[in-house]
């Protein structure tokens, strides 16, 4: 008995592959879902790109009105050299990315109850593979919005660096942030498991991580134990990054990308195993 | 030989295409698959009927790996779904109950997504994806958003999906719960066109016993948790008397009426019927 693809000749239509487990086809199999997670993504942004102009409003907001305040204030002394603004400009940048990375725990709760999720789970892809291939959507679609918002720092007279391989840098880092926030979100949304809860755990988290991030004021003007939650803070090591990247800020861009690898890793691992919990609920 | 080969045994040579053995699952003190038995043949449309609540779609998770069994063992095609679970999957095309095709993408894209997560070669991906569809009737739907699908063609976009990996066994879960009279039609006639095409083994739930009557080879009546009887359809009528429908066969193993075993079903159950009926419009 052969089968037919449906409209092919019947030879196209044979036993499945099968699956060898080594850590070489896990790779390759890991890039796969990847890739496709990412294509979905950069699809979906080509059909509705409603959502890459309404959230460009707010950094829009933070670099215009805030970022252009503080600069006239002078309320926090910058090197010589560098404005406020340009200080703030990756600080928003993550902030941007940060936002838009925690919607992926309510996303992933919105497939779950609309049978996507059930669906993709029934496909030859491990659950660590899903988590990461969502993850670096979330990266994909910061990136494309990343964009959006150092146009708006450029217009602003904010001097970005242009070479390329620190701007490649700075993809890398806002994809790794993108990617650890987004696994934080879908490993609550594997906690709180209802849309309702994880909204409001989202709003209690988003603005205290960003508050006590380095994204709009060097951590040496905060309180001894603000400094102490900073530190634990993977978005201070991603401003700190990208603010070595973009406008040549000191920072220790090894230990930076360290931590924020580390903890992506251990996020998608945290993620990957309570998504049964949050699939079978 | 690799150890998918090695364990998917050749076509033509499995005498079962599915078989349950002691099957159980509980959540919490509730059992959900009570020391469940089930064998299914190689090309045999089978149906799984019950209300809300018997346990049908908590089997169902356990046949396409998402629930490991508490008790028991699960063969699809001789491979343990409990041991391989890519294995497994690679076999199966999966339609859960609640619509799971992205309105944000196109048809095309949405059965492309299935094409790479199921590993089909660049090469004939294209020709794969438009035989899925066109064996679907939505060649000239594919190039528009799902969200702009009625509810017959997503179902039949998400069977077009599962199909696109030339499954062994196709597993429906509810496929036409919300559709209208006309739409349920029109789903079921594509899906007996499949079977006839291409001799696949379907496995179905339905709590519409019309449909499994008109449509199952053979049937199992579940009910809280447990087979109550298992045979033809035309069998089981003509044992109980002349001119007994499906219902009364129903009622007469379970001591209970279908209807009044619906309110039986948990507020998930009724949630998700209700959600799926209401995105069907």
């Amino acid at each position: 008995m052969t089968y037919a693809a449906p409209g092919a000749p019947p030879a196209a239509w044979v036993d499945p592959p099968a699956v060898r487990d080594n850590p070489v086809a896990a790779l390759r199999r890991l890039a796969s879902r990847i890739v496709t997670l990412c294509w979905v993504e950069l699809r979906k942004i080509r059909h509705d790109r409603t959502e890459l102009y309404t959230r460009a409003i707010q950094p829009a907001l933070w670099l215009l009105i805030y970022g252009e305040v503080f600069t006239r204030l002078h309320a926090i002394p910058m090197p010589k050299g560098i404005s406020y603004l340009a200080y703030l400009s990756p600080g928003i940048l993550a902030q941007s990315a940060l936002f838009i990375a925690i919607f992926y725990g309510i996303q992933i709760i919105w497939e779950r109850d609309a049978g996507v999720l059930t669906k993709l789970m029934v496909t030859p892809t491990p659950r660590s593979a899903l988590i990461t291939g969502k993850a670096f959507a979330a990266g994909v679609r910061s990136l494309v919005q990343g964009v959006v918002v150092l146009i708006i720092a450029a217009l602003l007279g904010v001097a970005l660096t242009t070479n390329p391989l620190k701007l490649i840098g700075a993809m890398v880092i806002l994809v790794l942030g993108s990617a650890f926030f987004a696994c934080l979100s879908m490993s609550i949304a594997g906690i709180a498991l209802a849309r309702d809860r994880l909204m409001g755990i989202g709003q209690a988290i988003t603005m205290p991580l960003f508050f006590s991030s380095s994204a709009l004021y060097p951590t040496r003007y905060m309180p001894g134990w603000l400094q102490a939650i900073s530190k634990a803070n993977p978005l201070t090591y991603e401003v700190e990054a990208l603010r070595g990247l973009l406008i040549g800020w000191p920072t220790t861009l090894w230990l930076d990308t360290v931590v924020l690898a580390g903890a992506t890793v251990a996020s998608i691992t945290c993620a990957a195993l309570l998504l049964p919990r949050l699939a079978n609920r | 030989m690799t150890a998918g080969a090695a364990e998917l045994a050749p076509e033509g040579t499995t005498t079962y295409a599915v078989r349950c053995l002691d099957l159980s699952y509980r959540f919490g003190t509730h059992t959900a698959v009570d020391h469940v038995d089930l064998d299914i043949a190689p090309g045999e449309m089978f149906g799984l009927l019950g209300p809300n609540g018997a346990g049908k779609t908590t089997t169902i998770r356990m046949l396409t790996t998402l629930l490991k069994p508490m008790t028991g063992t699960v063969r699809v095609f001789g491979i343990d779904a409990a041991a391989r679970p890519m294995q497994v999957r690679r076999v199966i095309g999966y339609v859960p109950q609640m619509l799971s095709a992205d309105a944000n993408l196109t048809g095309l894209e949405n059965v492309e997504l299935f094409a790479r997560l199921f590993d089909v070669p660049r090469k004939t991906r294209a020709s794969r994806v438009a035989g899925a569809l066109g064996a679907m009737g939505l060649t000239e739907a594919a190039g528009r958003l799902a969200g702009t699908y009625s509810g017959g063609m997503i179902r039949r976009l998400e069977l077009a999906q599962a199909l696109v990996n030339a499954p062994r066994l196709l597993v429906l879960d509810e496929p036409t719960v919300g559709l209208d009279p006309i739409a349920r039609g029109d789903v079921w006639e594509y899906i007996a066109k499949l079977r006839a095409d291409h001799q696949m083994t379907v496995l179905m739930t339905t709590h519409y016993m019309d449909e499994a009557d008109a449509y199952c080879d053979r049937v199992s009546l579940m009910h809280r948790g447990t087979i109550r009887a298992t045979g033809r359809p035309a069998d089981l009528r003509a044992g109980l008397f002349d001119g007994a429908t499906l219902d009364d066969v129903f009622r007469h193993y379970t001591g209970d009426t279908l209807d009044k075993g619906q309110e039986e079903g948990g507020i998930r159950d009724v949630r998700r019927a209700r959600r799926t009926a209401r995105r069907l419009g």
